[in-house]
């Protein structure tokens, strides 16, 4: 082989810089994200009414395109109550309505957006609801 | 193995056929949720087009104009930015006769006129200038009630509306606004806006939904009245029907929706 001994040093180089991310984070995995829905507001409700708006797979799965839809329907469209799947009615509002219930912004929602690297531009304009640094 | 072109096209038939079976199959499981779910709030103030006449006899002090604009303002989380005039925020501002009615100036007009302050807001227009050179249609004229709205969300920070308008009444966010806002005022039930966008009045959308009138037109004292230009028996129209009224440069054919008792 020609020039073996630069071929190795180089091997030896790269094989270093490509396992390096893995070898520096100790073999472990980040930790999984774990949204919390504890918030005093929702801890005050009685048991059998802590519903989300739509059912918890439906919110989990498609938050981003229901507010996407409520959006549109109250700005563009001056529609402001939603009925849910079970007939119920809700003021469509990200500040006046969900961030009520889930007043834990932090633990809430950038917890599983920071794990993921999502950065929706939300709290530009709307403000979040105020929580006690901890 | 060797493949005939039969058996390669049954094949290809089928797979096709199941592709298109699979696609659909998890499309519905998707469930997406449907217009028809959203509707008019019952309490809501409804009107074929919204307009406002501003009784310039009734705003007696510099008081009576502040007391509307800080109305406007606050439930608005307008920012309060005095350090640069051109990068101020007007909702709800106030401008002299010749700015605000060019053409019409005649300097034997008695001094009170001359140097007495309009109060001055979107004319929520017919044919809104800003909506047509809008290219995101960020800008809109609601079919429902004629509110020129402004969807934030889509707004680039182009300003083509504000050369569009001839009234003045849009205003660019050169900076973050929020650190003009005071915290302790803030309405915590409306947003703010972000760097880079136009705001402008709204005519209080959020609060004809909840069945309120604007918040400029509720301290005023009857001095701002509002009303359906297009409901004969509304507030806006008896006081049109009885009272002399100009507008702002009628000639541009802008059909604007506010009227002046001078």
């Amino acid at each position: 082989m020609y020039n073996a001994g630069k071929i190795i040093i180089g091997i030896i180089i790269f094989v270093g810089l490509v396992t390096f991310p893995f070898i520096f984070a100790g073999g472990k995995a980040t930790a999984k994200p774990d949204p919390k829905i504890d918030t005093p507001e929702i801890l005050k409700m009685p048991e059998n009414e802590r519903k989300c708006v739509e059912s918890k797979s439906f919110m989990k799965k498609e938050h981003m395109q229901l507010l996407n839809d409520w959006r549109d329907w109250v700005v563009r469209d001056g529609n402001t109550i939603y009925t849910n799947a079970e007939g119920k009615t809700f003021n469509m509002s990200l500040q006046n309505t969900c961030m009520k219930c889930h007043s834990n912004k932090k633990k809430f929602c950038d917890e599983c957006h920071n794990y993921t690297a999502v950065k929706p531009y939300c709290w530009d304009c709307h403000i979040a609801p105020k929580e006690k640094e901890s | 193995m060797s493949i005939n072109r039969r058996e390669f096209l049954k094949m290809a038939g089928i797979t096709t056929i199941l592709g298109i079976g699979g696609v659909s199959a998890v499309q519905g499981v998707r469930n997406r949720v449907e217009a028809s779910q959203a509707s008019r709030a019952p309490e809501a103030l409804t009107a074929k087009r919204w307009a406002m006449v501003v009784d310039m006899s009734k705003f007696k002090s510099e008081e009576d104009y502040q007391k509307c604009i800080n109305a406007c303002h606050l439930s608005h989380n307008v920012p309060h930015i005095t350090d640069n005039p051109k990068h101020e925020i007007k909702w709800l501002w106030t401008e002299t006769y010749e700015h605000a009615f060019p053409g019409n100036e005649d300097k034997y007009r008695a001094e009170r006129f001359q140097h007495m302050p309009f109060l001055m807001l979107c004319n929520h227009c017919e044919n809104p200038p800003c909506v047509r050179v809008c290219p995101t249609q960020a800008t809109f004229k609601r079919k429902s009630d004629g509110i020129v709205m402004m969807d934030m969300h889509r707004c680039i920070g182009c300003r083509f509306c504000m050369a569009g308008c001839p009234y003045g009444a849009r205003s660019f966010n050169y900076k973050d606004p929020r650190p003009y806002i005071d915290g302790s005022k803030e309405n915590l039930e409306f947003p703010t806006r972000m760097k880079g966008v136009v705001e402008k009045c709204t005519l209080c959308y959020e609060r004809l939904a909840k069945g309120l009138q604007p918040a400029c037109v509720e301290v005023s004292n009857g001095a701002l009245i509002f009303g359906d230009l297009e409901d004969p028996n509304s507030a806006v129209r008896k006081v049109l029907s009885e009272r002399f009224t100009i507008r702002r440069k009628p000639e541009l054919g802008t059909g604007t929706s506010v009227y002046y008792i001078i």
